[in-house]
């Protein structure tokens, strides 16, 4: 690799692109605008005084500022993504354009029900599609992403206990040590207290231990399953009749359902609220974090306490509860406002309908396919902290690295340098320095076979003493390893220009 | 199927290299009562045109803005987007990544959410602002959650003027994290005493700019009673082209400013996905919720950009963390700052001006029409008006003649005794020839 130095600092077609606030200009402007029209100023006291202290750029200018910077990042559509946990699949591009259909993406929330009716279809054939799909009765499409998905789930639960009259007694909630990070914050923000479950040695939820910890006192257990570690708990069923038979709610993460989508309802499992991620099952784009979408499907006992507003058939079509519930109905309350991720609805159908239910069979089937080829091809090399088959993700831990002088972020650096986005770090917490990779169904075998033989070869070089491949890694992204302690201590979370910064000083 | 890249005979061989006799055999783990042969009871796999033609029928149904002469706002607005930033925001790198947590990899992202940051800060006039949140409503309910963490109090006091919608998503989080509120009544005028709701266990007193009924206050005095009281000021601006215009709440004096960025890069999309904004003080920057880019330096010393303080957040404290968020809206903001860095300083305001000068037209022809009262005296680009009838069946008549003509309070709060009331928004995206039909129409609704 060439160390040439350039005068620009750009290396061929890798450019570097400096802030819009550092490049543009106040007078310049990329929209041409009417004349306003002379009126008389109704602001009254309110109206600004001093200009705007922001940079415009021209249309081409703008296109190539952002071009630019989009040519530093990763992304699925460039190559495999194995991110454990955040299901980065391909994204059909016939869901972009079918979310960007006048009659889907230029309706207000707000004008008559009469005028909306296709709109209202869509988010009843996606509700028909999730129930159907999770064996469960009702689904609260309304949550804007999976933790606020997590949300509505333990507050439909809150909501039926409180109803029961249990509230002041029921104040646990059961979360594994595996847990995502949102699951605890979500059962704290409720003012439930968290108590861990740990896990058994064979990376599952100890069941002795989790009956111990049942009792009056306990509202919900909040399990991911297939489990962060990438397994399926197989005494699930055994969990949720102990818990139910406790009094207890089941909520159960559905971050990795697309293990599962086709094969298994989350309904059978004895479940009794589910978020399910849109953005990762059914294919909406990541978006470089969000939006997301966090439809929460939920089962008999907690249906009548979905949230506002909910689509329901009436006599003269369908029609969007917005404000109150009836007799069948008694809502929680109301998550957002207006109706949810219509944009999100709109990818997510269009997605499933094309995989149809077949497909979507298929598309578990493959995921976990894809997982299980890449645990048999590395687990030779890599240590495996769990035996048997997994799921969607396969899980390594750091035993192997023991003597080589590096650790799991180094090895992850220096697949940045092979052209690869690392897997999910040091997560589930369970498992020493983790390694957990997803690669969906969506990657060919030969993509596989090329990331297995990277694999390999990096593990072969770390256990051989190339350490400089991974401590100075990686040496050929567009940035090299960033200084995080440095943009905590003292943070610098938005631009000012050399004046402003000199005053301050 | 065309999503899927593995063959048959692929399959096998890989099935052959882990040594597992068939597919069933990697799913061992489900319980045999889970166990399902054959697929569920819904269609099979559709080519491209087939949901194409489904979708469009659906879609089809609708009555879309862009048709009508369109009046509709109440924290969702029409407004022109450009055609370049419904380009670059499809552009796959942005499309199809993920959170920025491979700074190495991801400067794309991180450099644009430092410029989102920048430009809501800038526009809010507040010193710092988050890498967004999922929209207004739930942007504001969070920034009462801090301003209980920051004050170590729970309570909080909204003004009866707040979108009902904001009021339901904080009642409904309060309620179910145990706080306290006060709220008056809603009224479309007048003053409101929010100062005598404070008490001793008040966190902060919520208002919003324009408020729902449209209504433009400077808030600096109030800014400056409520902070004596020792609580926080929350300024929630659900139209954020009024920015264009309007003091800015941080110059009012503001403690956290909130608001809904749909009308920047953003389409209605009924309802979403929308963009959160969050902006507040220096000194409150650990409590915030949601995602902050900062800069910093790499190991060649060249700048670059983090996820940073990151030790707020639930994937590092867990049930201690600051909020339960997770995702933000990313590609919303992303849209945000394409279409702010269009704009620029000078095309914002000459957008805000243009907003303003058709409500004003807007509002002459209505309140010229017999029968009508405007009610909102000063006003950025929505009002409210009075009508002889109950607004709802009004709008509804208007729709049958193909004007979609604003939200009926009762909408939106049906108990609040305000069914005579309209709020009715107009943006650059009117014609003059729509505010002569909408008020031909209402007047011929109304004889």
């Amino acid at each position: 690799m060439s160390e040439k130095q350039t005068f620009t600092g750009n290396r061929g077609l890798q450019l570097e692109e400096a802030l819009i606030f550092e490049i543009g200009s106040f007078e310049n402007c990329g929209v041409d605008l009417e004349d306003v029209p002379q009126v008389e100023s109704r602001l009254g006291d309110c109206a600004a005084q001093g200009d705007i202290d922001l940079p415009g750029l021209s249309e081409p200018e703008a296109m190539r500022h952002f071009v630019r910077l989009s040519q530093k990042n990763h992304a699925i559509d460039a190559g495999l993504y194995p991110l454990g946990s955040c299901t980065m699949k391909h994204n059909p591009r016939l869901n972009e354009k079918m979310a960007r259909l006048p009659g889907f993406a230029d309706i207000h929330p707000l004008q008559p029900q009469s005028t909306v009716q296709g709109a209202l279809e869509l988010m009843d054939s996606l509700a028909h599609w999730l129930k159907t799909l999770t064996g469960m009765p009702e689904v609260a499409l309304s949550p804007k992403a999976g933790a606020h998905g997590e949300l509505c789930g333990m507050m439909a639960i809150r909501a039926a206990i409180e109803a029961k009259g249990e509230l002041a007694a029921r104040t646990r909630v059961l979360v594994p040590e595996s847990a995502h990070g949102t699951n605890p914050a979500t059962a704290a923000l409720l003012g439930f207290k968290v108590d861990g479950i740990p896990a058994d040695a064979s990376g599952r939820v100890d069941l002795a231990a989790f009956k111990e910890k049942l009792g009056d006192d306990v509202a919900a257990i909040m399990l991911t399953n297939p489990n962060t570690c990438g397994l399926f708990e197989r005494d699930i069923i055994e969990i949720a009749d102990a818990l139910h038979e406790a009094g207890g709610y089941f909520y159960c993460d559905g971050a990795n359902f697309n293990a599962i989508v086709g094969r298994v309802r989350p309904g059978d499992l004895g479940v009794d609220a589910m978020h399910i991620n849109l953005h990762k099952t059914f294919s909406t784009p990541h978006g470089g974090g969000g939006p997301g979408s966090g439809p929460t499907v939920l089962s008999e006992r907690l249906a009548p306490f979905a949230p506002l507003p909910y689509v329901e058939k009436g006599e003269d079509g369908l029609r969007l509860v917005e404000n109150n519930g009836d007799a069948a109905h008694n809502p929680f309350g109301r998550m957002v406002a207006f109706h949810g991720q219509m944009g999100m609805y709109v990818r997510a159908l269009s997605y499933m309908m094309s995989h149809g239910a077949d497909g979507l069979r298929q598309v578990a089937e493959d995921a976990v396919l894809n997982a299980n080829y890449i645990l048999a091809s590395l687990k030779d090399v890599m240590s495996a902290p769990f035996e048997g088959p997994c799921m969607h993700e396969a899980l390594f831990d750091d035993g192997w690295m023991k003597d080589t002088g590096i650790d799991t972020l180094d090895f992850a650096k220096a697949m940045i340098d092979e052209g690869y986005h690392p897997m999910t770090m040091y997560f589930p917490l369970v498992v020493h320095g983790a390694m957990l990779i997803e690669p969906t169904e969506t990657e060919s075998k030969a993509a596989l076979d090329l990331f297995i033989a990277t694999m390999r070869d990096l593990v072969r070089g770390a256990k051989e003493g190339e350490v400089e491949r991974f401590k100075n890694a990686p040496e050929l992204a567009p940035r090299r390893r960033l200084d995080e302690t440095l943009a905590a201590r003292s943070p610098v979370l938005r631009w000012q220009s050399p004046e402003a910064k000199q005053a301050a000083e | 199927m065309r999503y899927l890249p593995l063959t048959n005979a692929d399959r096998q061989a890989m099935l052959a290299n882990i040594g597992a006799a068939d597919i069933d055999a990697l799913f061992v783990d489900v319980p045999d009562a889970a166990r399902r042969d054959g697929t569920v009871d819904l269609p099979r796999h559709q080519g491209e045109m087939q949901v194409e033609r489904q979708l469009s029928a659906m879609a089809g149904k609708n009555m879309t803005a862009s048709t009508v002469p369109f009046f509709c706002g109440a924290g969702a607005y029409k407004h022109h987007v450009p055609a370049t930033v419904d380009h670059i925001i499809q552009r796959s790198e942005f499309l199809t990544s993920y959170t920025p947590y491979q700074p190495e990899i991801t400067q794309g992202t991180l450099q644009y959410l430092f410029e989102f940051q920048t430009q809501v800060s800038e526009l809010t006039g507040m010193p710092v602002a988050n890498a967004s949140m999922y929209d207004g409503s739930t942007a504001t309910a969070e920034a009462v959650l801090m301003a209980h963490r920051v004050t170590r109090k729970s309570r909080a006091v909204l003004s009866g003027r707040l979108h009902p919608h904001y009021t339901a998503v904080i009642e409904n989080l309060s309620e179910m994290g145990g706080f306290a509120l006060a709220q008056p009544d809603m009224a479309p005028q007048g003053a409101e005493d929010l100062l005598a709701l404070i008490d001793d266990d008040t966190s902060c007193v919520v208002v919003q700019n324009p408020d729902f009924f449209g209504n433009v206050t400077d808030f600096t005095t109030l800014a400056a009673a409520v902070q004596a009281k020792g609580c926080l000021l929350i300024v929630a601006v659900p139209e954020v082209v009024s920015l264009g215009l309007l003091k800015r709440p941080g110059d009012m004096g503001a403690d956290i400013v909130t608001g809904e960025g749909q009308s920047i890069g953003g389409g209605l999309n009924f309802g979403g996905p929308y963009v959160g904004l969050f902006a507040a003080r220096d000194k409150y920057i650990r409590q915030m919720p949601g995602r902050l880019c900062g800069e910093t330096v790499d190991a060649d010393g060249q700048r670059g950009f983090v996820l940073t303080l990151s030790t707020r957040e639930q994937h590092i404290r867990r049930d201690k963390a600051t909020s339960n968020i997770c995702t933000n809206s990313g590609l919303c903001s992303l849209a945000f700052t394409a279409h702010m860095t269009l704009l620029g300083g000078k095309g914002m305001r000459q957008l805000a001006e243009l907003n303003h000068a058709r409500a004003v037209q807007l509002a002459d022809a209505l309140g010229a029409v017999k029968g009508v009262e405007v009610l909102t005296p000063a006003f950025f680009n929505e009002f409210s008006v009075k009508l002889p009838a109950n607004a709802a069946q009004i709008v509804d008549a208007l729709a049958d003649k193909g004007v979609l003509g604003g939200v009926p309070v009762s909408r939106l709060a049906p108990h609040a005794g305000l069914d005579d009331v309209l709020v009715v928004a107009a943006t650059e995206a009117n014609t003059e020839n729509d505010v002569a039909a909408f008020a031909a129409a209402l007047t011929e609704v109304l004889s």
